[in-house]
């Protein structure tokens, strides 16, 4: 088990965890300050399948994501300032404004969006997979998706279809247990999203989404499974929003609160930091990295504050290839 | 008589439709995502599952297509669905079983079965949406054979076609913008239908006539109001329903104004505002004075950020533009 990563490797989960915690929570402030437009999902108590996921892959590996997609993007390398550019509709941020937070994105390291359509991102990930073995990259893909998308017909659909096919696929089910109001009891008859493997000849593996480390085991075995053999694979992590489905939910009056309380206690980001200090690590180093990622959040916010807004002209261009308007 | 009425929201409305109706004829039941224990949000169908038992609001996983396909097998048996698809964005994930299904089983199958069955969604601009979240695509239903398309812009109107709507034995699209759900207007006492194929004429006038529906309505009668002061009498007709369209009504209109200007917020190529238009052109052409003006929305998705989403999403202004543009014509 993880008794083998470095005490450096898990500072550095926690870094990348903590950016995104700081990101989100910073994030829905500005959101309900009216700063940042739109409605926010956050992940915040998920960060652990996104960062251990990610440590798993490498720059060229394809990601795709969901409507609850900030700490995949951010996971996945995105850059810190322009991804707030883009939560503010700002002109700097990687899809110009157009897409805000369901969409985020950052094709410069593979993360091939947020989406707001729930199971879309499967198929795309099916699609990048297929690309890279046509190209024979080496590359992989990793869709990220809630339970809730299990129950429609693309998450059957691409899993048919990418071991029918045969490509580089990893099929990531982040289990928050809802989707909206939904419980998973009465969404799903299966206690587990990864029984489904064997209804399409692909390994499954449940892991505890919470725990970054065993993420980080799990998803370095599968990666290379799916990546020596050219076949996907379906891993599940047993998660946990904090949040409500979105910022104008509270999650209270549908999960009841002992629930709530239980998974509070396992943050993924307090899991880990009591790791550290059963390894020797002390509080001050832990508390420095925690600020690191504050500084980072507050340069990017700085940042995106300052940041000019589009050219509300340029809503009309890129409908078609050549419209950039250069 | 003065018929009583009182003040509701649009969605208040669509609820008392939705609750007089199941009262009425127990075939009906509502079917659809995201109902939690006991309907949950789900605002559309609040507190029909108290109210009726939760046999009559089905909560269904992610699924939009089998949830369609399953209100149609129903609706071919002898049920009366009501199919709530949240965001009109989500239809296109059933589009194949509305388009290919729902709109042609009667047809198909020799008139052999009805198909009582109402799709409501709610689409449009609101509030940073972005892409994905932000559609509305009647023009794409009233081009399907078999569907009707319903499109309220008043409470009334909401509570009175959705009554239709439900009593119809076609399958009836029925479409509620964002930005209409929380406005209020008087809802009259009582049963309540509207029909369908009545255009309402919302404002008379003499120059030119404003052709709309849904969203656009407030946009229009705000718009003619400017016109006003510029010395120019715009009539405002609200459709209500594409499918069946009144066309009398507009040619009519047109009859007498000699000027036609078409809106919507959904994309103006292929739009709906593009058949008005042909309709006119057709069948009123020598009552044109001028060329027949769209104002819709730009033929681009719609954006997130709230700069970029003005930019594409049509106005009173643009109307005002577009009714001085054709008044300048004789
Ligand atoms: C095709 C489609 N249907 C419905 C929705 C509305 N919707 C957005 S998120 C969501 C719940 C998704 O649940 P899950 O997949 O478990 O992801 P989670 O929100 O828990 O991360 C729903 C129903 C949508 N975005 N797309
Ligand atoms: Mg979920």
């Amino acid at each position: 088990m993880s008794h083998h990563t470095s005490i450096e490797r898990m500072l550095e989960l926690l870094l990348k965890m903590a950016r995104i915690r700081t990101f989100e929570e910073t994030i829905e402030r500005l959101n309900r300050e009216g700063r940042i437009p739109g409605f926010l999902h956050t992940s915040i108590g998920q960060e652990a399948s996104a960062v251990g996921t990610c440590e798993a892959l490498t720059e060229g590996d394809y990601v795709t994501s969901t409507h609850r997609g900030h700490g995949h993007c951010l996971a996945k390398g995105a850059d810190l300032r322009a991804t707030m550019c883009e939560l503010y509709g700002k002109a700097g941020g990687q899809n110009g404004g157009r897409g805000g937070s369901m969409h985020v994105s950052d094709f410069g390291v593979n993360m091939l969006g947020a989406n707001a359509i729930v199971g879309a991102g499967l198929g795309i990930a099916v699609g990048a997979a297929l690309s890279s073995k046509f190209r024979e990259s080496g590359n992989i893909a990793v869709a990220f998706f809630g339970e809730g998308a299990s129950s429609n017909g693309a998450f059957h659909e691409n899993l048919n279809l990418a071991s029918s096919m045969g490509v580089p696929v990893l099929f990531v089910c982040e289990n928050n247990g809802y989707a909206h109001e939904a419980p998973v009891q009465k969404m799903l008859n299966v206690p587990n999203v990864a029984d489904f493997h064997t209804g399409y000849g692909i390994p499954g593996e449940i892991v505890d989404g919470n725990d970054v480390l065993a993420v980080l085991d799990v998803m370095t075995e599968v990666t290379d499974v799916v990546r020596s053999t050219g076949r996907p694979a379906l891993v599940e992590a047993k998660t946990y929003r904090h949040r409500g489905h979105h910022g104008g939910d509270s999650g209270r009056h549908y999960r009841p609160a002992e629930e709530i309380e239980a998974w509070l206690a396992k943050d993924p980001i307090l899991r880990l930091s009591r790791r550290l200090a059963e390894a020797g690590v002390d509080q001050g180093t832990i508390d420095g990295v925690l600020a690191d990622a504050q500084a980072e959040i507050d340069d990017a916010v700085e940042f995106a504050e300052a940041a000019p807004l589009p050219d509300p002209e340029s809503a009309l261009l890129e409908v078609y290839a050549g419209d950039s308007g250069e | 008589m003065i018929p009583v009425s009182r003040e509701t929201t649009f969605l208040e409305a669509t609820l008392e439709a939705v609750r007089e109706e199941m009262a009425r004829d127990d075939r009906v039941f509502a079917i659809g995502e995201d109902s939690g224990v006991r309907g949950g949000s789900f605002p559309i169908f609040k507190g029909i599952a108290q109210e009726f038992g939760d046999h009559r609001l089905i909560g269904t996983p992610i699924c939009e297509g089998a949830t369609t396909n399953t209100a149609l097998g129903a609706a071919m048996t002898g049920m009366r669905p009501i199919v709530g698809l949240h965001f009109a964005d989500f239809m296109l994930r059933a589009m194949d079983e509305i388009g290919d299904q729902v709109a042609r089983a009667r047809y198909t199958f020799g008139g052999q079965c009805d198909v009582p069955m109402v799709i409501r969604a709610y689409d449009g601009v609101v509030n940073s949406a972005a892409t994905q979240h932000s559609g509305a695509y009647e023009a794409i239903f009233a081009h399907f054979p078999g569907l009707k398309v319903v499109m309220p812009s008043t409470p009334a109107d909401a509570k009175g076609l959705l009554k239709t709507a439900i009593r119809d034995d076609n399958p009836v699209i029925f479409l509620e913008h964002k930005r209409l759900l929380r406005t209020r207007g008087p809802v009259p006492d009582g049963e309540h239908l509207t029909p369908f194929g009545q255009a309402a004429v919302r404002r008379s006038g003499a120059d030119v006539s404003i052709v709309g529906y849904g969203i656009m309505m407030a946009q229009a009668l705000a718009a003619a109001e400017r016109l006003a002061t510029d010395g120019i009498d715009a009539e405002v007709i609200d459709l209500r329903t594409l499918v069946p369209l009144d066309e009398e009504t507009v040619l009519a209109s047109v009859a007498r104004t000699g000027r036609l200007v078409v809106t919507h917020e959904s994309w103006r190529r292929s739009g709906f505002g593009a058949e008005v238009a042909a309709i006119v052109a057709e069948k009123g052409f020598a009552d044109l004075r001028a060329p027949i003006m769209r104002v819709a929305g730009e033929d681009v998705p719609v954006p997130f950020s709230p700069v970029l989403e003005q930019r594409v999403i049509p106005n009173a202004e643009g109307i005002v533009a577009a009714a001085h543009s054709a008044c300048a014509h004789g």
